[in-house]
């Protein structure tokens, strides 16, 4: 099953806000060996200048992942998950994700395409606060692998 | 210029953890019958884990774990994880591309398992202090 090409463009509605908390990033943090204390305490992270702890640069997959669901499991769309493999990652950011932070999710299809009988499907996410603050910029992009 | 290698070891009770940090429990990164089922090698580490690995060894070299502006990967090959107390290794290395006018350094990563490629055009740019 081949996915619906005319999804290039489209955006859904924003998602609903995720509140940051310390001990998330302290979880994520120690889940990948970041013993800075930065990450870990507030006291560090304001002498870097940040309100509270910092999150670790790829920490904000665990709010975009949940929140691209929208897409992957858009019906419409047609994405067979248990044939996806993760092609690319890319975050681009205007600051670091910090605990306090209310971020909502607006998830873009930039691109679709088709080779060698695999479908690549590019999205992207722009994360901002609930104030309009925009944080991060997360483009993912996901092969769903023939049937052969 | 080349900045210090840099090498990280991941067991199975990483990519656990790593999950339930994550919320990614797809069961080819714990569970062997799944992943040998859909044709992997065996259980495989989160390819975001790896970034996350090599995220480490970037905000290290930049020398503030809020150095990050611009983080991208291309997952190449699976980083199999095998079912023992020592797990594997992933090497990490990086060159300075190019340092610009506004205080960004711009790095081109590699990480390989084994000898093999995991990333492939893996990049950085950081933010340097001064």
């Amino acid at each position: 099953m081949s996915l619906d090409h005319s999804f290039v463009g489209r955006t859904y509605p924003p998602t609903a806000p995720y509140q940051v908390g310390r001990e998330k990033i302290r979880e994520f943090a120690t889940a990948i060996g970041a013993t800075d204390p930065a990450h870990h305490d507030p006291e560090a992270a304001r002498a870097l200048g940040h309100p509270d702890v910092v999150a670790p640069p790829t920490f904000p997959v665990a709010i975009t992942m949940a929140a691209s669901r929208q897409i992957i499991e858009d019906p419409a769309l047609g994405v067979d998950y248990s044939r996806v493999v993760h092609g690319d990652q890319r975050f681009a950011y205007t600051r670091p994700v910090v605990a306090g932070d209310e971020l909502v999710c607006v998830n873009i299809i930039e691109d679709i395409t088709s080779r060698g009988g695999h479908e690549f499907l590019t999205t992207r996410t722009d994360v901002s606060t609930t104030g309009g603050e925009p944080v991060v910029a997360v483009w993912s992009k996901l092969v769903v692998r023939g049937e052969n | 210029m080349e900045l210090t290698t840099q090498t990280f070891r991941v067991t199975r009770a990483d990519l656990v953890r790593y999950a339930g940090a994550s919320g990614d429990f797809n069961p080819i990164h714990w569970n062997d019958r799944f992943a040998t089922k859909v044709g992997l090698p065996g259980v495989i580490a989160h390819g975001m884990f790896t970034m996350a690995l090599v995220g480490r060894a970037v905000t290290a070299w930049a020398g503030s774990p809020d150095a990050v502006v611009d983080y991208n990967v291309r997952f190449t090959r699976p980083v199999v994880v095998p079912d023992d107390d020592k797990g594997t290794e992933i090497v990490v290395n990086a060159v300075v591309r190019e340092v610009t006018e506004e205080g960004l350094t711009r790095l081109d990563v590699t990480a390989t398992c084994q000898g093999e490629k995991v990333l492939s055009q893996a990049r950085a740019t950081v933010r340097t202090a001064g």
